[in-house]
């Protein structure tokens, strides 16, 4: 369970984690909080799982890379074994199952658009499945803040 | 940007994640043999040029109670997506929104629109207010609800790149 004072920081500490000397403290003085204890609620809440991660979210084509969405018509029987394989890949970055004909969608993260194409045809080579690429051509908008 | 190697390093470093410790850029110099001021001013560097979204916190949906995330496709008007797509996204409920090509025959959905509601009536009534939107532009769409997360590692892009 998360009580106010952790609602607090997850809702006030999604960015603007400052880059200096004392971070934590700095940021613990926003919320009213000292460093310590702030420290702690983090390693707290990304043990619990609450928090995937804390620290700076990337975006891969500002540093040269790509990340290529992909998705599979996968036969219900071979389901799990097919989401192993693809997991396996270390250019996969995050799978989800989805309820649709193509029902397993993947995110490949590569550091060119060929290191991409090749990632998603070994994956199609070592599933026997069809992978759809979908490279986003425009992004209009990201902000994965979300209320707690 | 054009990162250098020593910025792929320190993307190498922290991408699953800063050290909780009172000095975690500190403690990231001294994990790559630089010096603190370095390591900061290149962070500030890249987050003022976009390479950094964000740094902070990374919440796990479905941990805080999120747990209808839908996908929401639409196959939409080429000429204009675009206008359409800028509106879509400030919609308070969407997290992301993207143009992509379609693949027929199995594909035919360009625009994407990802909506998160606590239950999937709630998350249902935004793809509804996202259709809304898009009006008669719009020929056709579905959303894509997600059962199971497979893998989430988040992206991993230096450990390729810096070699």
């Amino acid at each position: 369970m998360i009580d106010d004072i952790d609602r607090a920081i997850i809702n006030g500490l999604q960015g603007g984690f400052p880059i200096c000397e004392r971070p934590f403290a700095e940021a613990a003085a926003r919320l009213a909080l000292d460093e310590d204890e702030l420290i702690g609620r983090l390693a707290r809440l990304r043990a619990d799982g609450v928090l995937t991660r804390f620290g700076p979210l990337f975006k891969p084509e500002a540093l040269g890379g790509i990340a290529v969405l992909a998705a599979m018509a996968v036969p219900a029987e071979r389901f799990d074994a097919v989401a192993a394989t693809v997991n396996a890949f270390p250019e996969v970055a995050h799978n989800y199952a989805r309820e649709h004909a193509l029902n397993m969608w993947f995110v490949v993260a590569a550091d060119s658009p060929e290191g991409a194409e090749r990632a998603l045809e070994r994956i199609a080579e070592a599933t026997g499945l069809e992978v759809l690429a979908l490279p986003k051509t425009r992004e209009y908008f990201l902000d994965l803040r979300i209320e707690a | 940007m054009t990162p250098d190697p020593i910025d792929l390093r320190i993307v190498e470093a922290t991408q699953a994640g800063l050290p909780l410790v009172a000095r975690p850029y500190h403690a990231i110099a001294e994990r790559l043999g630089l010096a603190p001021d370095d390591v900061m001013a290149r962070m500030a560097r890249m987050q003022d040029l976009g390479a950094i979204r964000r740094i902070g916190a990374v919440p796990n949906h479905y941990r805080l109670g999120w747990r209808a995330n839908g996908m929401t496709v639409w196959d939409v008007d080429d000429a204009r997506v675009d206008a359409l797509g800028e509106r879509i996204g400030r919609l308070p409920f969407v997290s992301h929104c993207y143009l992509r090509p379609r693949r027929p025959p199995s594909w035919t959905y360009n625009l994407f629109a990802m909506v998160h509601g606590r239950d999937r009536a709630e998350a249902t009534r935004q793809a509804d207010l996202i259709r809304a939107e898009l009006a008669d532009a719009c020929r056709a769409g579905e959303v894509l609800f997600s059962t199971m997360i497979l893998k989430k590692t988040g992206l991993r892009i230096a450990s390729a790149a810096a070699e």
